[in-house]
């Protein structure tokens, strides 16, 4: 169901016109209240009056993660923080944490957002969702919780882990949606088995997953494990959280971001050139309706492609394509550059390899050497060595084939591979650099 | 005629083996015969046992993963030339023997081979047919 029609499928004119009208309002703000911005446009000899179109704003210099942490807490908010009334935070796993804030009419977009994602994922004021993302600082909880009461629906909290209590909770609260990471969604379905709870027996039908990257595979194994239809959301705290783009379930063909409150951009990683249409590379925000942490030109890391043509379902705004990987996650490996989900979609062409792997560098004599571990499931094991070592054999060549790097293939048992509740860890690099 | 076997996935770490027959021994499960095909990486354990459901069942539930097979429970005459004789028969029928391993039968005075073929029917047709002893998979789980 489209939510906002009025927004939702205006024409790309109309569109553009109320892109600009709220980017130069943004810019105006973001100049007068942030003295980084004030800086960061001086150095580039810009002034506010000089965005007089879309296309001038790839005249602004980027802003980088870097940025946000260097003004750690609060040095890019743009309003007084007697206005903020709330505040988020990225985990900081990879450094610094950066912080972010909203006003009430913040907040009150997100859920709008949240609101607009949900309905495009399947979901109506009648479902009962079950919010398995974490609550707290991580935006993906609390997302979900304010667009799913904004829509209108019933929304369960129950937030991440205690996986046992949450497959009792899917058994009798009778839940019709869920939203999860995808990896998360994997082991419910795993625990779910071994309670002897099938989801053919609970109501869901339809998933709402994100917050990590996913590929096809996984969408046809949890569709096919949890019995319902999956959608990809996307998202990040600096931009809003989840809610910046969405996937309809009527194409389940790429994410409609919500150009009315976002512009896009994809970006050559290394020269930061602006890509045309369909060329795979860095996306870039900027948020034209935020007042308290507006971003302008926020390299988001996140590796897709953007996808102009008209979609299916009526909705007229642009759409990226999945998510294939993290310009800082990138490998170079003895200097070719490999992206895990690449790994993955090699894995996933397998017959039976199912989506659990890590993968583990380490720098032997001075040389990269990346293993592939794969969990041996029962639908790939044999009695028979030599079928498992044609296995190896067979993963080890179509990653050379493919990606051009020479790999060793280490088949490990079912579940050593850290499942975590929230984001599953793919990489271990150990090299010492 | 056809004897199921149990095969379990094994990362070569320290104590795995030890894992699963203390797993088989708390289930109370009686393990017939067993055989370890490894290599650096990894093994696969084969096992014939006296309970194959509750074995799956207590095995998969820590975690493991367990394949089933099919194989050939043959009796061997307990003297020089006895195996030769079988795989003589199976030579010249040009039947290929994936594997085999030795089964101790506690009474008795034959000797006990299993084997694993790939073409497993046409086998035991072969051996039948040169009065080698098949047996009964019922009857080897309690043997």
């Amino acid at each position: 169901m489209i939510l906002d029609i009025g927004f939702e499928t205006m024409t790309r004119e109309d569109l553009e016109a109320v892109q600009l009208r709220r980017l130069r309002s943004t810019i105006e703000r973001v100049y007068t209240h942030v003295p980084f911005y004030v800086k960061k446009f001086k150095s580039a000899g810009i002034r506010p009056d000089d965005i007089q179109s879309l296309d001038d704003l790839k005249r602004i210099p980027f802003t980088e993660k870097q940025d946000l942490r260097d003004n750690y807490p609060y040095g890019m908010f743009a309003v007084p923080m007697d206005d903020i009334v709330r505040i988020h935070a990225s985990s900081g796993t990879t450094g610094q944490a950066t912080v972010v804030g909203y006003t009430a009419k913040d907040v009150n977009t997100w859920a709008e957002l949240m609101a607009r994602s949900l309905a495009a994922g399947g979901a109506t004021r009648g479902d009962i969702i079950h919010n398995a993302y974490g609550y707290g600082l991580f935006t993906g909880g609390l997302g979900v919780h304010y667009g799913a009461e904004k829509l209108g629906a019933c929304v369960i909290p129950v937030s991440g882990g205690n996986t046992k209590r949450q497959i009792i909770i899917m058994k009798d609260f009778g839940p019709t949606i869920l939203t999860a990471t995808p990896s998360y969604a994997l082991h419910l379905a795993e625990v779910a088995e071994e309670s002897g709870i099938s989801f053919e027996d609970l109501k869901f039908k339809y998933g709402i997953f994100g917050a990590e990257p996913w590929s096809e595979r996984m969408r046809e194994e949890i569709e096919r494990k949890l019995n319902l239809t999956a959608v990809d959301i996307y998202g990040l705290s600096e931009v809003i959280g989840p809610g910046v783009a969405i996937e309809c379930y009527e194409a389940k063909k790429g994410l409609h971001i919500f150009e009315d409150h976002f512009i896009p951009e994809i970006i050559d990683p290394v020269t930061g050139e602006v890509l045309p249409y369909g060329e795979r590379g860095e996306l870039v925000f900027t948020s034209i309706t935020k007042e308290a942490f507006p971003v302008i030109r926020y390299r988001t890391r996140d590796i897709t492609s953007l996808n102009p043509e008209p979609c299916m379902c009526g909705r007229t705004h642009i759409r990226m394509n999945r998510v294939s990987g993290r310009s800082d996650d990138m490998l170079i490996i003895r200097g070719v550059n490999v992206f895990p989900s690449q790994i993955e979609s090699i894995l996933m062409e397998i017959e039976g390899v199912e989506p659990h792997y890590q993968l583990v560098v380490d720098r032997e004599e001075n040389l990269d050497v990346l293993k592939v571990m794969v969990e041996v499931g029962e639908k790939v094991f044999s009695d028979e060595v030599k079928r498992l070592q044609k296995l190896e054999t067979e993963i080890t060549e179509n990653i050379k084939e493919y990606l051009g790097v020479s790999v060793k293939v280490k088949l490990v048992e079912p579940k050593t591979i850290t499942r975590s509740e929230g984001k599953a860890v793919r990489v271990i690099d150990n090299r010492k650099m | 005629m056809r004897v199921e076997q149990l095969s379990v996935f094994l990362e070569n770490k320290a104590g795995r083996l030890a894992e699963v027959t203390s797993i088989l021994a708390e289930a109370n499960i009686n393990i017939r015969a067993l055989s370890l095909a490894d290599t650096s990486d990894f093994g696969v354990l084969r096992l014939i046992v006296d309970n194959n459901q509750k074995a799956v069942d207590t095995l998969k539930n820590r975690g493991f993963t367990i394949g089933k097979t099919d194989v050939v429970a043959v009796e061997v005459e307990d003297r020089p030339g006895g195996l030769h004789k079988i795989l003589e028969i199976l030579n010249a029928s040009k039947i290929n023997v994936e594997y085999m391993y030795a089964f101790v039968p506690s009474s008795g005075d034959k000797a006990v081979m299993i084997f694993r073929f790939d073409a497993i029917d046409e086998a035991v047709k072969r051996l039948t047919e040169n009065d080698v002893h098949v047996i009964n998979g019922s009857k080897v789980y309690t043997m």
